[in-house]
């Protein structure tokens, strides 16, 4: 019996096996999203929590790696939902100046701020796509949508992202 | 009309690569590394979500019904003793 076969039936050292093969991909796959380590820590562990708690629905000869990322996946992105329900853009930025150090790092956390106001789905795939470099194809497994969704999803970032950043002046 | 669309997609990679480059330098690299093992933390995970082992209503029932009988009648132990 191989070793997704031992997990489905329940088998506990089927499952620590599985784990310790595959925490590092989930966890980087998370973090890559949600940016923050103690955060991906909890959400790694909740994937496997979900998944253990599924084993029994999972076909053995069936692909793990992908089913953990699309559970990895929806958890990062309902607390990205959370976190961008929790912060709120200002209305009106001023104009700033990159002279000066300070400024600068002002302005970086205006653009952090602008990005989390965008839809949360909107925000998972403009961070993989954009900042993560991640194939389209890999994001749209993950997220289990068609390629062109996660291409229209990063367009109409790129142009909310434009808005904001035009309000705040700050020049892309 | 193919220029005109090959100009629009021109015009769209540049504006892709130019919000690119303002995420990368707001938003910093992260460490995709896992910090520790967490595996520890997968099984307090599991033992957290483990139901506690709970009696039913009906087993303190009959265990308080048996104790009233024991108080009232102690002779009846020697019955159950006869019967072990």
């Amino acid at each position: 019996m191989d070793l997704q076969e031992r997990f489905t039936k329940g088998d506990l050292d089927a499952f620590e096996a599985l784990f310790r093969q595959f925490q590092g991909r989930v966890y980087a796959w998370i973090m890559r999203i949600v940016r923050d380590a103690g955060h991906a820590e909890d959400l790694t562990v909740e994937t496997f929590w979900r998944i253990y708690q599924a084993r029994a629905r999972f076909r053995p000869d069936g692909d793990f790696a992908a089913w953990a990322y699309r559970i990895a996946t929806n958890l990062a992105l309902s607390h990205v939902k959370r976190r961008s329900r929790e912060d709120e853009l200002p209305p009106d930025e001023p104009s700033v100046s990159l002279a000066n150090p300070a400024v600068e790092q002002e302005e970086h956390e205006q653009i952090r701020r602008a990005f989390q106001s965008l839809p949360a789905k909107i925000q998972v795939a403009v961070t993989l796509a954009l900042v993560e470099d991640r194939p389209y194809q890999e994001i749209a497994d993950a997220l289990g949508i068609a390629t062109g969704t996660v291409k229209s999803r990063v367009f109409r970032g790129l142009q909310l992202l434009r808005k904001h950043l035009k309000r705040m002046r700050v020049h892309a | 009309m193919k220029a005109g669309n090959h100009l629009k997609q021109v015009h769209l990679k540049h504006d892709e690569e130019e919000v690119r480059a303002v995420l990368r330098g707001a938003l910093p690299a992260v460490d995709t590394e896992p910090p520790r093992d967490l595996w520890p933390a997968m099984l307090r995970r599991m033992e957290e979500a483990a139901p506690a082992a709970r009696v039913p209503w009906y087993d303190w029932a009959l265990a308080a019904g048996l104790a009233t009988v024991v108080l009232f009648f102690p002779k009846v132990l020697l019955l159950f003793a006869y019967h072990l």
